[in-house]
């Protein structure tokens, strides 16, 4: 039914609804906003991998004029574990609650130890160099190698490794241990011709977010809070805050403000509950703003793994095993995405027999949170890579292999379920079709194309539309909008009501205005929302419909809703009824049975997998090491788009991050485990110069589960771009990397030794 | 330490604030004078978010000290409309959906007419590089370099 339908407005691409403000510089972003009497709040952080805290002395701090509360752990209550979603995963509050602040041990060098809040900025920032914290350094890890080797230094005594049975009774920093697979392995390996094997290990980076973290809380005598952050899950933020400190969510209220960028780093909570337990004890709202450093070194970054691939094939291209060891760091506490990774990396393929292992592993550096398809691009890089060298062993061209071993509708997906309608087919066409992997490459060039796949959640959402009393109209929803998805809530319910886009008006708002709604992630916004949107219009069509039918005198079924008007049918055409348009019906509801509104909260399930191919061609110069990115193009299964414009955005920001991940980006540690590059200046991202033009195909192979066939779009577009430079840089120079970033010096080494 | 008188033009307009001689114009900007347009993304000189002109240089607010600009000219986001009319580069970022987050586009959008003031018709490369101080993680700037492309057409009265 979706893909014969004309839309009038799905699919153009209006100027956004929020668009005029945040070109003159009036959207209000996490740090904008203020309140009379505020006092201002500081963080200080663990400056060791690894220690016990001996004692912590704020006394001092709290001497200094000015300073009005201090807290520490000891402030925090120690709550249960309890399990809570954060955007699209699991997390332990009792977790998140020892992350905000460290209690006996720090485990990353910036874990915060203790808050200050102060009247001036200034002042807290002294108050901090006068707490007196007494460590006893311990011995760290950093990577899963260290962590996981016999004798390792022990983040967490009670840890003990899930998914073994028996689950052994040691100490371990493996904090689970997860198998996926079908088929036989060995048969599948001995079935084949060509078996290649591969080792590749990939960096923490970070989801560079230009916007820092920041809040503001106030507290009243009446035991509310109401916090206003940037944040991706207003809601999320309400039930951590309400968890972490012992509260009812119903005393909380968060009101997010325009968020400057997520990326699923902001899905869970940093300093949020520390300013309203600073906020509750003053008695005085309290700001804090994290700084570009403690971004980089407190907030959650992604993981660094370690992955390994075997895969076998016969001669014609087909796979007839495929095998994969992956390890994934964790951070401080448990819970890195090691099984999403697991689950994408051989999705796109129809390979009989499997085998997956993967492990959590902790680490002591931060956390790490959900960043865009969180756990695929490492795998998706170590898959993609190896099908590289596969394609080069059997002579075959890399699309072809793909397309030869490609899923369809019908397929069964390595992670469980039969897909329905997906596009992986269609974009590896679109890429064998497009100019761009026809034209000529030029001396030290080389191309390369990968593939990607990723879930998409579906998840609660909630959303009313109102009639306005002048035939416009209102749509609420709770989920942020990060990157348009303001405007394409309104592009449905002004397809659905038959109203121009610009005559309603999209909102985004807080958690007291609008029923629950999960975070902003997953890809889930525009398709989701939208779904709650959608119904929630097609209940006030309905209403409108019932009214011009009072008004007529008629039945339901005799009343038509075309673009925006009622139009008599069955019968009812046959008298003298003219047409009564939304405006009118609008003006004249206080007589028909009052004001016209819906809303509708639910669950939405079948959020239709997304796939992509890219095509990346690569410029190295072997003087320097340097690789360049000169042309690049991403295809993508879009289902339906919405508003194309944002669906390009969202293809060519998530290529952008991708090709960073692979050039350049990276967390470096010294040997006592401190961050050395928590800056833009040495964490590099790439910047205008840095990239071209970044072309797009959307393809558009509708979901079958969503009214207008929509899929999620916003994550995808990060899986590909690892292997699909890594595979150009091998076809420019002939070296295989499997190590990440492929910065400067490593090329250089790399390509000198050759 | 005493707080520094300063009296400056921002956007045209005489304006006089106060301020810690350790301020920066970012924050005399956004905490003294609520012009919160301008934002804060690193406080180090590496991002562009806080993009202003001083006497329509382009700089870093967070590396000029607010009573530097004692006796000059400051030229912020909140300026650059002139009424209800946008500036071709506003209006082109808004057609280009050269906007996600849109926390970075204020620092963009100064320092785009920065180099369009300068060179009006500039080359791909030389907006690339123009605008490579200024850091976008969501757009991979493709549309951005596109819409300040199209501004400087449009300001120069092409129809190409
Ligand atoms: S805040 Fe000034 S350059 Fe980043
Ligand atoms: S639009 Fe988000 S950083 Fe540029």
């Amino acid at each position: 039914m979706s893909d014969e339908r004309k839309y009038r407005w799905v699919g153009t691409r209006p100027i956004r609804h929020d668009g005029v403000d945040k070109v003159t510089g009036r959207a209000n972003f996490g740090a904008d906003f203020s309140l009379p009497g505020m006092l201002h709040g500081k963080v200080l952080r663990s400056p060791h991998a690894h220690a016990r805290i001996v004692s912590i002395d704020v006394a001092p701090a709290l001497a200094l004029e000015g300073v009005k509360v201090a807290i520490t752990g000891a402030d925090m209550p120690d709550i249960a574990s309890e399990m809570g979603t954060a955007g699209e995963g699991q997390v332990d509050y009792a977790e998140v609650s020892r992350n905000v602040m460290a209690r006996e041990k720090a485990l990353y060098d910036g874990h915060p130890v203790a808050a200050v809040a102060a009247t001036t900025s200034e002042i807290a920032e002294e108050a901090l160099s006068r707490i007196v914290v007494e460590y006893e350094v311990l011995p760290h890890v950093l990577t899963v190698d260290e962590a996981m080797a016999p004798g390792a230094p022990i983040l967490h005594d009670h840890l003990r490794t899930a998914g073994l049975d028996p689950v052994p009774d040691e100490p371990t920093n493996v904090a689970q241990r997860i198998e996926i697979g079908r088929g036989d392995l060995a048969a599948g390996f001995a079935e084949a011709d060509e078996i290649v094997e591969h080792e590749f290990t990939t960096q923490m980076v970070h989801q560079g977010y230009i916007e820092p973290h920041a809040v503001v809380a106030r507290s009243g005598e009446d035991d509310q809070s109401v916090v206003w952050c940037c944040t991706q899950g207003p809601f999320t933020v309400r039930a951590m805050c309400a968890k972490l400190l012992g509260l009812d969510v119903s005393k909380i209220k968060v009101i997010p403000s325009e968020i400057g960028g997520g990326f699923g780093g902001k899905t869970t909570v940093y300093v949020e509950p520390l300013a309203v337990l600073l906020s509750r004890k003053a008695g005085r709202p309290v700001k804090i703003v994290m700084s570009r450093q403690e971004v980089f070194r407190g907030s959650g970054p992604a993981s660094g793994t370690r992955i390994r691939v075997k895969l076998g094939a016969k001669a014609d291209g087909r796979l007839t095993a495929a095998e994969a060891w992956l390890a994934y760091e964790a951070g401080a506490f448990k819970g890195s995405p090691v099984v999403a990774g697991a689950m994408c990396m051989f999705a796109p393929y129809a390979v009989e027999n499997v085998k997956i292992e993967g492990y959590d592993v902790v680490v002591n550096k931060p956390k790490v949170n959900a960043y865009r398809a969180p756990g695929a691009p490492p795998a998706a890089f170590a898959a993609e890579s190896a099908l590289d060298e596969l394609a080069r062993k059997l002579g075959m061209d890399p699309v072809e292999l793909r397309l030869v071993n490609a899923v369809k509708e019908g397929s069964q997906a390595i992670y469980g379920p039969k897909f329905r309608a997906i596009g992986m087919v269609e974009t590896l066409q679109a890429a064998r079709e497009h100019p761009h992997l026809k034209a000529k490459l030029g001396p030290n060039q080389g191309r390369g194309i990968a593939t990607g796949f990723w879930f998409n959640a579906g998840m609660q959402s909630s959303a009313s539309v109102s009639l306005n009393e002048d035939g416009t109209a209102t749509v609420v929803s709770g989920c942020p909008d990060i990157g348009g998805s303001r405007t394409s809530l309104a592009l449905m319910a002004a397809e659905e009501l038959g109203i121009d886009v610009q005559k309603v008006r999209p909102v985004v708002a807080d958690t007291e205005t609008i029923g629950y709604n999960d975070a902003t992630g997953g890809s889930r916004v525009t398709f989701a929302t939208g779904m709650a949107v959608i119904e929630s219009a097609r209940d006030v069509v309905r209403q409108l419909r019932e009214r011009a039918a009072s008004i007529w005198g008629v039945e339901l079924e005799q009343v038509e809703w075309n673009d925006g008007q009622a139009l008599p049918i069955n019968g009812a055409d046959e008298g003298e009824l003219e047409p009564l348009s939304i405006g009118t019906l609008a003006r004249r509801a206080a007589r028909t049975g009052g004001p016209i509104s819906a809303s509708t909260s639910l669950t939405a399930r079948g959020a239709g997998p997304s796939f992509a191919t890219h095509i990346c061609d690569v410029e190295v110069d072997p003087e320097t090491g340097v690789v360049q990115v000169v042309r690049y193009t991403a295809i993508q299964d879009a289902g339906k788009a919405v508003h194309p414009g944002y669906v390009e955005g969202q293809y060519q920001g998530g290529a952008a991050q991708g090709i960073g991940w692979a050039l350049n980006e990276e967390y470096v540690y010294d040997e006592k485990g401190v961050l050395q590059n928590p800056g833009f200046l040495d964490y590099r991202m790439p910047v205008a110069s840095d990239l071209p033009m970044i072309d797009t195909v959307i393809v558009e192979v509708p979901n079958p589960t969503h009214p207008y066939g929509v899929r999620g779009v916003g994550e995808t577009p990060i899986i590909p771009p690892l292997a699909a430079v890594a595979n150009a840089v091998r076809d420019a120079t002939g070296v295989r990397f499997g190590d990440l970033p492929m910065s400067p010096p490593t090329v250089l080494a790399r390509l000198d030794a050759r | 330490m005493g707080r520094i008188h300063v009296r400056t033009r921002i956007n045209g307009e005489a304006t006089e604030f106060l301020c810690d001689p350790r301020q920066t114009l970012l924050d005399a900007l956004r905490d003294e004078l609520q012009l919160t347009g301008t934002k804060e993304g690193c406080t180090t000189g590496d991002c562009g978010a806080c993009s202003v002109t001083l006497d329509g240089l382009l700089v870093c607010s967070c590396l000029v000290l607010a009573a530097e600009t004692e006796g000059h000219d400051v030229g912020t986001i909140e300026g650059m409309a002139q009424g209800e009319t946008l500036h071709p580069l506003q209006q082109k970022f808004l057609e280009h959906a050269a906007l996600q987050c849109g926390v970075c586009t204020p620092g963009f959008l100064v320092a785009a007419k920065a180099l369009l003031d300068r060179e009006p018709d500039p080359s791909e490369k030389q907006v690339r590089y123009a605008l490579a101080g200024n850091l976008c993680r969501c757009t991979g700037y493709d549309k951005i370099i596109r819409a300040v492309l199209d501004a400087a057409a449009e300001l120069r009265g092409d129809t190409r």
